[in-house]
This record gives structure tokens, C-alpha cells and sequence, in this order.
């Protein structure tokens, strides 16, 4: 396969893993945050941490909508989806995230309309095969989905399709990081930038990171030679002193963004004053609402939302685990109350969350390890 | 709904309400079929339902898998399919046509396979259930001789053998649906598997200990429910995975795993490394069988799971399907 093989050629992913060795101090700790989930998911799926010395720790970031995600914003889109009218699509990332009364794909088990689409064009397909339903998009995703979503809504409107609206929870990557940073008990030394969101943001937005904070930014693809070479990358400005944004990712990412996507979203959105991340708590301006000019087709405002607030367990340690002050395995529920099939915290929810990926992908192993080494 | 779609849900479904209420003994390790005996004479017995949209797809539909779904359960579980009996269930105005294309194919399928159908039930339910058409087939065989099956016989140094490409039928249905706008040229791998069965058993039976053929959950559940029967560590080498550039383009795509989507078509075999070459041998000279692949070793640990190596030395932990396999798009 194009674009994929030659970035998973064992011969290259070997000596990338060398230089990194080589590169790296041994007498120092380096921290880097892989920001995006897509990451996170691949680190473990390839088994990269395997490759790296010990002294490099990956920290999992936020860079996973489906995590982020407040309960009460499901249990807000599930309300109004239990309306006999009403057909309530999203992508099948959220199908297995709990609400308080269920996921959505329970909540389809018990007769609600419940859909998978695989675009925000595909929700409004439905809503036009469909005329005396009324079809609500559960909108997720940082900016990397939000372009569809914003051409999804033009669209609607262009052509009059009035039994559609869309239930917006994109939220924005910049403000995460900057609260990341802000955290007192912040201790990153460098990050691996999210690569599909800089597709349409492009790498300007980073660069108060390496200028204000001093840490380097290295904006990487999703393969598994990507991922080490931003590492190689982060790792040779740590050495020199340096602080920079590069961009591994050039065959796909522009530096200045793409134009077309960020004017979609400009006509369509504006910045809310503030919102919830799950385990991060209130973060101002960092998610988006629909404008007034698109009000009909803002789901929040056409149907009686309750406003739901839920707060995650206190035992749930997700937010020190998203600041990278926990690894997974060190919060009190992990394996044990909270697992995949029974998230308690957001990051055990999707695969891309690091808490799941770590359940799925690694800490049967560790245990292995561990049971090897109390028997030695 | 995670309860029928054959990961661990489903398995703690059956093994926490059926089997003890059901059962005569729950010791066993459940297979794909059982296996009897009357007085001396032992008979291998199966039953599967087929609920499936569409109702046809490339390469094959719900009536031929009813017969294959069934002789592949015999097979794996070492026995000869000799007859079954099917039920319909035919949602009311389902068109004429259709009904008949699904009985031929059966019929065909049936003559294929070379099973008797012996007898069947139909029942008729009112437009707007069972969605078209559901099919109960049960199917009863003779058990192969030179076999003796049993996961827990599985021992460290044992081979994994897979008979060819997986994720074939899986994707080919999700396609299907139509809910994507992707195309493939891709088919559904459904067929009988007794052949390359027997051609295994002929070359290699004393040291085969198990066999699956990984439907619903894939390949890591089958292969987990091993590890957990034999209480041993399974290893995969991933790029010994024989997949199919349609279907690794798919799941790279939705964020699926070709370990965890359904096959109709393929088997997994324990052998012990003495009879591995001759196995593989086996297969590989069988029609059908030509991209049969060692693709891992039974291992002291990590006991009960499943591990994979990729290709770059680093491994993964595989676990058994949790619920349906889900799109990843955000």
C-alpha cells in the first residue's frame, strides 16, 4: 500500500531507532507527549515503546475527542435522540461511550434510532431519505473533523434540508495544550504534534509553544517510521539547546494550513467562552458553537437540552493521567473497576484513549513481567 | 447487542447462563460442536443461526452460509458433516425470487459440501421482523479418524496454523452494506472447509490438538479462548499474516483490526512442531490452500493471552473482541 509500506519498513524503523538511542543522554529523562490519540493508538499497535531506551517516556496527551468528552454532553445528545422523531447519527467512535443511562449503542438496543455514519454527509444523506424524521449529527473531534462538519451544515442550509441539525462538540487543540502547560505539576520536556489537525491548522499555531515555553515541537504523521522520527527530531533540539516547531509530516501537512477548511469553519462556528474537557475541567475558548446564522440547524438550540452535568468519579485519576503526571496503570481504578468493556474514566473509553490502549495493548505483558520477576 | 457478536461478551453470555443451566457437564472447553456417544458409536453434533444484511453480497449469501457455517463447525471440531435439518424464518412479503435464489444456493452449497439435507421447519413472522429472513441450520457428522482434538493438549513449542487470508468475509459485508462509499474488489471467503481439513488430518493427525475457524470476534478471539483453554501463551508474528491488500486498506481506513473481523472460510490448527512441515505441506498442496501460514507458536507466556510481534521486534497484546467491531473516524 502506498503511503503506508514505506513508512513500516523494518529496515528504516531499525536504524531510526538507533540514531534515537544515540541521540539520547543517557544520563538524563525525557518526557514527550504524543498529543493526538491517533498516536497513542499506533505507538501501541506497532509496539514502539519496545524500541526506545528506558529513559524515553511517552506521555499519552489529550488529543482524543471521544475522552475529552464530557458525560453530560452524551447524556444531553441522548435526551434528545429518545424523541420517537428523532434519528441520532455519529461516527462509531462514539457508539460505546457511556452516558449515564448507557452508551449510545444501548441506548439503540432499547429502540432509540440510533445510527453509525462514517461523515457529517452521510448524517444528512439520512435526513433527506428520511423527510418526516428529523436526523441530529452528534458533532466530535478536534479540527480535523470539524471542516466536514461546517460544509455539512453550508449545505444544509444552501439547500433548504430543514429536518437536520447537528449536536456541535468540536472543541479546539490549541487551549488543551496551553492548559497542560499551565498545570503546576506540568513536567513535559518536548511534544510530537498532532498531525491531522495541523493538516487543516497548519504549524503556526504551535509556535508560542517552542517560543514562550521553550519546548520543541515536532508535527508527525501516523505511521510508525513518523513517530520516530519526530522523536529523532525532539531529541536532536533538546540536545542543541533548541526550541522549534518542525514538521515531519510535510507530505501531508502545510505549513500555513489549509485556507479552504479554516473559512468553513469561520462561516459556520465561533469560539464558545468556555467549556468542559473531561479530566482537564473548564478550559476557556476552547471548543465551538454553531453561529447565529445557523441557529435552525444547531440541535441545542432547536430541541430542550437539560444542560447535564456529570462529574467522573473522584477515585478516577484521568486528568492527572492526561497531564502526564500518572501513567495508566498507576490510577486506583485501572484493570480493576475501569476497563474497556466498563470505562469509568474517559481514557479507558476509546482505543485511541491511552488508558485503553494501554489495557488492550500492553499491560497483560507488564504483568507477565512483573509475575517472571517476583517468581526470579 | 455486544452479547451476540461473538467476543467476550457472547462468551460470558454462554458461559454464565447457558452452559450451567443448560449442560451436562461444564468442565469441557466449548467447541464448535459436540461430539457424543451412544453405546459406542460417536456422532458430532452442531447448531448455528444466520442473521445477515445483506442478504446476498460478493461471493456468496445467508443460504450458502447456513450449509458452510455448519460443515466448517463439524469440520474444526474433527468430524465429517453427513446431514442437517434447517429452519426459515421468512419475514412476511419477503419477494418469491429471493426466497428461491437463498434455497437454491443452499442446495447447491449442500451438494458442494456433500451433506444430506434431511428435513426442515419454516415459519413465517410479520413484515417488519427478522429482517428478511433468518436461518437455523443443525447439522450432525462423523468424527475423522486419526484425530483427537482437545485445546488443552496444546503444548509450548506447538505451531499455529492458518489456512489463508483473513478478513475477507468481514469487510466484504461492512462494503456491502453500502453505507460506505468505498469499493473493493473483494469477495467473501465463505466454503466448505471439510477438504483442506482432511487433507491436514490425512497428513498430520496425530499431532493436529485443535482446530477453529475464526467467524464472528476473528482470528484474536479464537485465539484467546485457545490461550485461556490451554492456559498457555499464544504468539503471532504479524507480517506472517496473510491479509489481503483490500482488506488491510480497509481497516486502515476505519481503524478496524484484520485480527478481530469475521471470516467464513478460514481455519486455525495446534500442531506440534514435528508434523508442522507436513501440515503446512498439506495444505499448501490442497486447493484453497495455498496461503496457509505458520503464523505463530504456542509459548509458556503471557499464559491465557495473546501476543503479537510486529515487524519491528516490538509486540502487542491482542484481546478478544469487546462488542461489534466499530469504525474509528475522529
Amino acid at each position: 500500500m502506498k503511503f503506508v509500506d514505506e513508512f513500516r519498513e523494518p529496515e528504516v524503523i531499525t536504524r531510526t531507532a538507533e540514531e534515537i538511542r544515540r541521540l539520547a543522554d543517557p544520563e538524563r529523562h525525557y518526557r514527550i507527549m504524543e498529543v493526538c490519540g491517533g498516536h497513542t493508538h499506533a505507538i501501541y499497535r506497532f509496539g514502539l515503546k519496545d524500541l526506545l531506551p528506558s529513559n524515553i517516556e511517552l506521555i499519552h496527551g489529550p488529543g482524543c475527542p471521544v475522552c475529552v468528552l464530557p458525560m453530560g454532553r452524551i447524556d444531553d445528545g441522548l435526551a434528545i435522540a429518545q424523541r420517537p422523531d428523532v434519528i441520532f447519527a455519529a461516527f462509531g467512535d462514539m457508539m460505546r461511550v457511556p452516558g449515564t443511562q448507557g452508551s449510545p449503542l444501548e441506548h439503540k438496543a432499547r429502540g432509540v434510532d440510533v445510527r453509525i455514519v462514517y461523515s457529517p454527509s452521510d448524517a444528512l444523506k439520512l435526513a433527506r431519505v428520511n423527510p418526516d424524521k428529523h436526523v441530529m449529527f452528534f458533532a466530535i473531534g478536534f479540527e480535523t473533523t470539524a471542516p466536514s462538519t461546517a460544509l455539512t451544515l453550508v449545505r444544509a442550509k444552501a439547500e433548504g434540508v430543514h429536518n437536520f441539525s447537528v449536536f456541535c462538540n468540536h472543541v479546539t487543540i490549541i487551549p488543551a495544550i496551553r492548559a497542560i502547560l499551565d498545570s503546576p505539576d506540568m513536567r513535559i520536556d518536548a511534544f510530537i504534534g498532532p498531525g491531522h489537525v495541523s493538516t487543516v491548522i497548519g504549524c503556526r499555531p504551535y509556535e508560542w509553544i517552542a517560543k514562550d515555553e521553550n519546548k520543541p515541537v515536532a508535527v508527525s504523521g501516523f505511521e510508525p517510521l513518523d513517530i520516530l522520527q519526530s522523536i529523532v527530531m525532539v531529541l536532536r533540539q533538546l540536545r542543541a539547546y533548541q526550541a522549534k516547531i518542525e514538521n515531519q509530516y510535510k507530505r501531508v501537512v502545510p505549513w500555513e494550513g489549509n485556507s479552504a477548511a479554516l473559512k468553513a469553519m469561520a462561516a459556520v462556528f465561533e469560539l464558545r467562552p468556555y467549556f468542559e474537557w473531561r479530566g482537564l475541567g473548564f478550559i476557556s475558548q476552547s471548543a465551538l458553537r454553531i453561529k447565529d446564522s445557523y441557529a435552525e440547524w444547531d440541535s441545542e438550540r432547536r430541541f430542550d437540552v437539560p444542560g447535564v452535568r456529570v462529574t467522573d468519579p473522584k477515585a478516577a485519576q484521568c486528568g492527572e493521567v492526561l497531564k502526564g503526571v500518572l501513567k495508566p496503570q498507576q490510577c486506583k481504578l485501572f484493570g480493576k473497576e475501569c476497563t474497556p468493556e466498563h470505562p469509568v474514566g474517559a481514557l479507558m473509553v476509546s482505543s485511541e484513549g491511552s488508558c485503553a490502549a494501554y489495557f488492550n495493548y500492553e499491560h497483560r505483558k507488564t504483568a507477565m513481567v512483573t509475575s517472571i520477576a517476583s517468581v526470579a | 447487542m455486544a452479547h451476540g457478536a461473538g467476543g467476550k461478551a457472547s462468551r460470558r453470555l454462554v458461559e454464565g447462563l447457558f452452559a450451567p443451566l443448560l449442560l451436562a457437564s461444564t468442565s469441557e472447553p466449548l467447541g464448535d460442536a459436540a461430539h457424543l456417544d451412544f453405546n459406542g458409536t460417536r456422532i458430532a453434533i452442531t447448531t448455528d443461526s444466520f442473521v445477515v444484511k445483506p442478504l446476498s453480497f460478493p461471493g456468496g449469501s445467508i443460504g450458502e452460509l447456513a450449509v458452510n457455517g455448519t460443515v466448517n463447525d463439524l469440520a474444526v471440531s474433527g468430524a465429517k458433516a453427513e446431514a442437517m435439518v434447517v429452519t426459515y424464518v421468512i419475514e412476511a412479503g419477503l419477494p418469491t425470487p429471493v426466497l428461491e435464489a437463498e434455497v437454491r444456493a443452499m442446495g447447491n452449497a449442500a451438494r458442494n459440501a456433500g451433506v444430506k439435507i434431511a428435513g426442515g421447519d419454516t415459519k413465517v413472522v410479520e413484515h417488519g421482523k427478522a429482517d428478511s429472513m433468518y436461518i437455523t441450520s443443525t447439522g450432525i457428522g462423523r468424527p475423522l479418524r486419526g484425530v483427537t482434538l482437545d485445546p488443552r493438549s496444546a503444548r509450548p513449542g506447538d505451531k499455529i496454523l492458518l489456512s489463508g487470508p483473513i478478513g475477507d468475509h468481514g469487510i466484504t459485508i461492512l462494503l456491502a452494506r453500502g453505507e460506505l462509499d468505498l469499493e473493493a474488489d473483494l469477495s467473501s471467503d465463505t466454503r466448505s472447509l471439510l477438504p483442506l481439513v482432511e487433507a491436514l488430518v490425512k497428513a498430520a493427525g496425530p499431532g493436529v490438538r485443535w482446530m477453529r475457524d475464526p467467524t464472528r470476534g476473528g482470528v484474536a478471539t479464537s485465539l484467546n479462548e485457545l490461550a485461556r483453554d490451554c492456559r498457555l501463551g499464544i504468539t503471532i508474528i504479524e507480517e506472517q499474516l496473510p491479509v489481503r491488500d483490500a482488506v488491510r486498506g480497509a481497516c486502515e481506513l476505519l481503524g478496524l483490526d484484520p485480527l478481530h473481523i469475521a471470516n467464513e472460510g478460514q481455519f486455525l490448527a495446534v500442531v506440534a512442531p514435528e508434523y508442522a512441515d507436513a501440515a503446512l505441506n498439506a495444505l499448501n498442496l490442497s486447493s484453497g490452500g495455498e496461503q496457509a501460514r505458520v503464523i505463530g507458536e504456542v509459548r509458556q507466556q503471557p499464559a491465557g493471552s495473546v501476543l503479537v510481534t510486529t515487524l519491528y521486534g516490538g509486540s502487542r497484546i491482542v484481546d478478544m473482541l469487546v462488542g461489534d467491531p466499530l469504525p474509528r473516524i475522529c
